[in-house]
């Protein structure tokens, strides 16, 4: 009998953390790409860091952080009643940090690439911040929008490293895809986690086709 | 009546430089901005704009506070109301021509529509901007900023871009805005032909100062020609025909063709300079 749970469960964690990622990524990457402040390049440093630390790093201090045991889970726990470690909601904050370079970088480097003059003519036709990035400079990066989301989105399903540290393995809870694979091998039982596996890569396999066929299509669209 | 008294610190290719200027436009002007580049012209469009914060300096725009830095006021860009041409046009990509016109108000469907004819882009409004050609892009930016009904028209060396012909089309063009709305224009212009013909006023910018101001034809000219004069002239070509010879010269950098004798020809050489009398 096949068990859908932990592949339901990864397309529901990566759906939340990706709608998550892009309200948070486009406001971050409008200020980076625009700012001259002094503190750009700690912002900086600390939102792409998650891409080169080992995920197993940024899990630990998670684990450390939500515990009940230290100061800030305690404050979760007492003022919110929120327990963090070993549930959805703490997979659901770990995984937006945890992707948050993969949405920030390409929405940053698509505005900062954008001509500084659409948006000034917009803003001397009285238009706001937000009506000129939202009619303005967003619909002239989609490509760079729709790069982050895929990104985020495959990022997210190809995480394993955090969840396995602060997610553990309750079964609806905290069980995705990546830990379900793991624990079946574990446990010799090749044919389950080979069900997971490929439809892991089946369902990579087709978001990223689709993204580049779509891409190179935008493309000549331009070129016409 | 504007009154534009700006200091700002710039760094150029040539290093820091200090952009300090003082003039005053009355409504209704068409003044022509002037100078090498480099010298702070786009700076100062941008700063009457509202898109470069000046370090010093007072604006106002009749009796109306834009900048001031002793009393620290500086409205935004938003409520300025300045109708800009900028030199890559600046035309909203994902926008048709009628959609960048609507964008810049709104409310004026009667007014797009008659910049729409005006323009001559009725067969062109559902067109995307990457569709047109550069003298189309261009038409379409200055109707998107006549649109706007703006206090203060600024065009950024709006024809660099295009081919001589094009050029006088499209001269006629903004003559034809300025005619009909009025808007106190600013542009900048390295073409002194397009600026006699345009402006009734030349402001000559200079390593961030204002070295002259005045009519074009006084800036430009600033010396008349009598009689007596002598003008140097050189010598570019040569051609012998059966009878006689034709010489192009070049004379402040026009070329000009003439006739001379075969044994006055053989007396000269590709690169002689040669003193021409005017006779008025």
């Amino acid at each position: 009998m096949t068990n859908w749970a932990p592949l339901i469960l990864t397309l529901k964690l990566a759906l939340i953390t990706t709608f998550i990622l892009l309200i948070l990524s486009i406001p971050v990457a409008f200020w980076l790409s625009r700012t001259k402040s002094r503190i750009k390049p700690i912002i900086e440093t600390i939102v792409t860091m998650p891409l080169v630390l080992p995920p197993t790093v940024l899990g630990f201090y998670f684990l450390l952080a939500f515990s009940p045991n230290n100061s800030f889970g305690a404050w979760l726990d007492n003022t919110f009643g929120l327990q963090l470690l070993f549930s959805f909601t703490g997979l659901v904050i770990a995984s937006v940090i945890y992707s948050l370079p993969f949405m920030v970088q390409p929405i940053q480097s698509g505005l900062k690439n954008l001509s500084p003059s659409l948006a000034e003519a917009a803003y001397l036709m009285g238009k706001s911040k937000w009506e000129t990035l939202r009619h303005v400079q967003l619909p002239n990066i989609k490509a760079s929008v729709i790069t982050g989301i895929v990104l985020s989105f495959a990022h997210t399903v190809g995480e394993f490293g955090v969840v396995l540290m602060i997610g553990g393995n309750i079964p609806g809870q905290t069980k995705v895809a990546s830990i379900a694979i793991y624990d079946e091998v574990e446990a010799m039982n090749y044919s389950a986690a080979h069900f997971y596996s490929f439809v892991l890569f089946a369902i990579t396999f087709c978001i990223l086709l689709s993204v580049y066929s779509l891409n190179n299509r935008h493309f000549k669209g331009l070129w016409r | 009546m504007i009154n534009i008294t700006l200091q700002k610190r710039l760094n150029s290719a040539k290093g820091e430089m200090l952009l300090d200027i003082q003039f005053k436009v009355a409504n209704g002007e068409f003044i022509a901005l002037y100078g090498p580049s480099g010298a702070g012209k786009t700076s100062t469009l941008k700063m009457i704009a509202g898109l470069l914060k000046p370090d010093n300096g007072l604006l106002k725009v009749s009796e109306q506070t834009w900048f001031d830095q002793s009393a620290k006021v500086n409205l935004s860009a938003q409520k300025r109301n300045i109708g800009f041409v900028f030199q890559d046009y600046a035309l909203f990509p994902n926008m048709t021509v009628l959609e960048n016109l609507k964008f810049a108000s709104q409310n004026a469907p009667n007014l797009i529509s008659e910049l729409i004819t005006i323009m001559e882009l009725g067969s062109l409004k559902d067109v995307l901007p990457s569709q047109l050609s550069g003298g189309q892009q261009q038409r379409v930016a200055l109707a998107r900023a006549a649109v706007q009904q703006p206090n203060i028209l600024l065009l950024d060396e709006p024809l660099s871009a295009v081919d001589n012909l094009l050029r006088s089309k499209l001269q006629d063009y903004i003559l034809q805005i300025h005619e009909r709305f009025k808007f106190t224009t600013i542009m900048i212009s390295h073409d002194q032909k397009e600026i006699l013909k345009m402006a009734n006023r030349c402001i000559i910018l200079n390593n961030g100062k204002i070295t002259t101001d005045g009519p074009p034809t006084d800036v430009f000219f600033t010396d008349l020609i009598t009689t007596t004069d002598k003008l140097e002239a050189k010598i570019i070509h040569i051609a012998i025909n059966s009878e006689n010879a034709v010489l192009t010269i070049e004379l402040q950098n026009s070329l000009i063709r003439t006739q001379v004798s075969l044994a006055k020809a053989a007396t000269l050489n590709i690169g002689d300079r040669i003193s021409l009398q005017a006779s008025l």
